[in-house]
């Protein structure tokens, strides 16, 4: 009977061992998202209005990454080979990056805040870039380069944070508590300028529905500029993510409690921020607004792997940037010829995802 | 090892929190910190595990300000435990153990068979082996505040820092615990901690520290401070002292009313 018992207790053991089921998660977990990523990225240049096969695609492709003479390019048309380099590969190559980008700020800050509704928005960054790219189209500098817009955003995403730290800080200490107000309530003072510019500029009826367009976010005519402009911003904000990662675990105990454990909780959580800041901005730059993929993401991840962001930082990275192919090229083909805007598509999945994490699972990751 | 407080006080937001505190921690000894509610203990133990710095005095580890060592390295000798931690995130009990290595462990390094041979004597020593795997925000109160404690002597520092650590824990728990740091300090660990059972002060503390809205009223020997009529001045109660069948005195607490006050219900 005690050997029964001891069974039994054994199995109750096995079913609530949550540490070492995600310890083998993650051996299968990092492989098979990398190759589900390559797949999304071939399937993202392939599929379109012209269909290109995935032999042409992944040829040009590595014709293009290796030097010159390796691969040979011929019997391939040129208006193909234009089509996957110049037209598709940068778009994909962008939707990677602002997925990546946007999937790691969402953990750092639910990770700071120890709050899972955390996203950019929380601190007033999304908003702050809204408003930096509304006053770039109504003033016109849209139109006098392509730089202006990602430039503008930026800023404004950065002045906000800015602000808002500045706003919660007293004597050198910044609670997140009071972070957490200061940027709800100037998020919502930004957002209030930013309808009060949009609402103006209707007059003009072409700038309002460019501004409307890139407020709900979007990936089309992105080009290798793009690229260029958010690709060192997201990997130095991913690095640096990357460094603090043991430390955010810490901070998830509670400031004191990482402060005696040898973190210099002030200057880490400062540094998390900006560098959510930064990534926040620099997918907002090249996107325009999407939302919930920093919410859904890293809360699917911490099912699969647990909430340690040593492993949920760079999963983030992979699932972020497979997610956000995968959106955009549901948002370039389900209707063609018109594209479907972006923010539109992240969240019709990602909005009854998250409600279904909230019903069903809201154990095992953790809080609600 | 010792750890010092002179003369310290702290002033937040243009209040003194606490002052003119002074007092030692030494190895192989335990100092209870008592006092009623709001009298500052919390804040002499952050004094001493160097989380907040003193306004006017000092804290010293070994003759070192505390002020002027690196974070890393003052987590590395005291050990704290706070009063309250919620932990809203999945972490397994052996994670949460885990961190406690922190101040051990390179930024890229993976931790090392010491820390894992730490860890896993610091969840023998807490009874919590067999919850190891466990997320911690699915355990009971007192599995957690069990797991916390096994997270600070994970460490392995010189001298720990508990702030009420039997709170949470059921009177089996509590008393094994406060077994445990009597222990810890027969190992040779300075161990200061904040209690409220005065009870368990006289049968488990060496010294204690009796705070009386932010200063220090008394500090010594348990007999030299828990004397009946500073009970009766700190925490207004009346005191009366029992003799056990075994042996033991134990305290029994009387309200105070004064007469003709509160106390009719003609």
């Amino acid at each position: 009977m005690s050997e029964s018992s001891n069974r039994a207790r054994e199995s109750v053991a096995a079913l609530t061992a949550a540490g070492t089921a995600r310890t083998a998660r993650a051996l299968i977990f990092f492989p098979a998202v990398s190759v589900l990523l390559a797949v999304t990225a071939v399937a993202g240049v392939a599929i379109g209005s012209t269909g290109i096969s995935w032999d042409t695609v992944t040829r040009v492709i590595t014709a293009k990454i290796l030097p010159a003479g390796w691969v040979d390019l011929a019997g391939i048309p040129e208006a193909d080979q234009v089509i996957v380099w110049l037209i598709r590969m940068p778009r994909v190559v962008v939707a990677g990056l602002a997925g990546a980008a946007l999937a790691v700020a969402g953990a750092q800050l639910q990770g700071v805040f120890r709050n899972p509704l955390a996203e950019p928005s929380v601190i007033g960054v999304s908003q702050g870039a809204a408003l930096g790219a509304v006053i770039a189209f109504i003033t016109d500098l849209t139109a006098r380069s392509a730089l202006w817009l990602p430039l503008a955003a930026f800023a404004g995403a950065f002045l906000a944070l800015f602000a808002v730290h500045l706003i919660a800080t007293r004597a050198g200490r910044t609670p997140v508590a009071t972070l957490l107000l200061a940027g709800i309530a100037l998020g919502a003072m930004i957002s209030a300028c930013t309808s009060l510019l949009i609402s103006l500029s209707f007059v003009n009826w072409e700038v309002a529905a460019e501004i409307v367009f890139w407020m709900m976010g979007g990936l089309d005519s992105r080009t290798w500029t793009h690229v260029w402009i958010c690709l060192p911003l997201v990997t130095i904000g991913v690095l640096i993510s990357l460094w603090y990662s043991r430390d955010l675990d810490l901070l998830l105990l509670g400031e004191e409690t990482s402060k005696s454990l040898g973190v210099d909780a002030e200057s880490v959580k400062r540094t998390i921020l900006t560098t959510a800041a930064l990534l926040a901005g620099a997918a907002v730059a090249v996107s325009g607004i999407v939302g919930f993929v920093g919410l859904v993401v890293p809360h699917a991840i911490r099912l699969v792997l647990g909430p340690s962001h040593r492993k949920l930082l760079p999963a983030s990275v992979l699932t972020g940037a497979c997610f956000l192919i995968a959106c955009d090229l549901l948002a370039r083909t389900a209707n063609p010829p018109t594209e479907i805007r972006l923010g539109i598509v992240t969240a019709t999945f990602g909005a009854p995802f998250f409600l279904y994490l909230l019903r069903n699972r809201h154990k095992e990751i953790g809080y609600f | 090892m010792k750890l010092v407080l002179k003369k310290a006080g702290i002033r937040i937001d243009g209040r003194w929190l606490v002052r003119d505190v002074s007092l030692s921690i030494k190895s192989q000894r335990v100092t209870a910190v008592v006092g009623p509610n709001g009298s500052g203990k919390s804040t002499v133990l952050r004094l001493l595990a160097g989380l907040w710095r003193p306004t006017e005095g000092q804290a010293e580890l070994d003759g070192r300000s505390l002020a002027r060592m690196p974070r890393r390295m003052i987590a590395r000798r005291v050990a704290y435990l706070p009063q309250s931690t919620h932990i809203n995130f999945a972490f397994t009990v052996r994670e949460i153990v885990g961190m406690g290595r922190h101040p051990h462990i390179g930024r890229f390094d993976t931790p090392s068979r010491v820390d894992e041979a730490a860890v896993e004597a610091a969840l023998r020593r807490t009874d919590v082996v067999h919850l190891g795997e466990r997320p911690v925000n699915e355990l009971s109160g007192g599995e957690r505040q069990r797991a916390l404690i096994a997270r600070s002597l994970a460490t392995e520092a010189d001298a720990i820092v508990l702030d009420e650590p039997t709170s949470n824990l059921d009177i089996d728990h509590s008393l094994e615990t406060l077994g445990l740091l009597e222990q810890l300090a027969n190992e040779g660990k300075a161990v200061a901690v904040a209690l409220h059972d005065l009870n368990a002060v006289v049968r488990w503390a060496d010294q204690v520290a009796l705070l009386n809205r932010g200063s220090l009223d008394a500090c010594g020997a348990v007999e030299q401070v828990m004397r009946d009529d500073l009970f009766e001045s700190v925490f207004g109660v009346a005191v009366e002292r029992l003799i056990t069948g075994s042996g033991t005195e134990t305290f029994v607490f009387h309200r105070r009313h004064a007469p003709g006050q509160g106390n009719s219900c003609s």
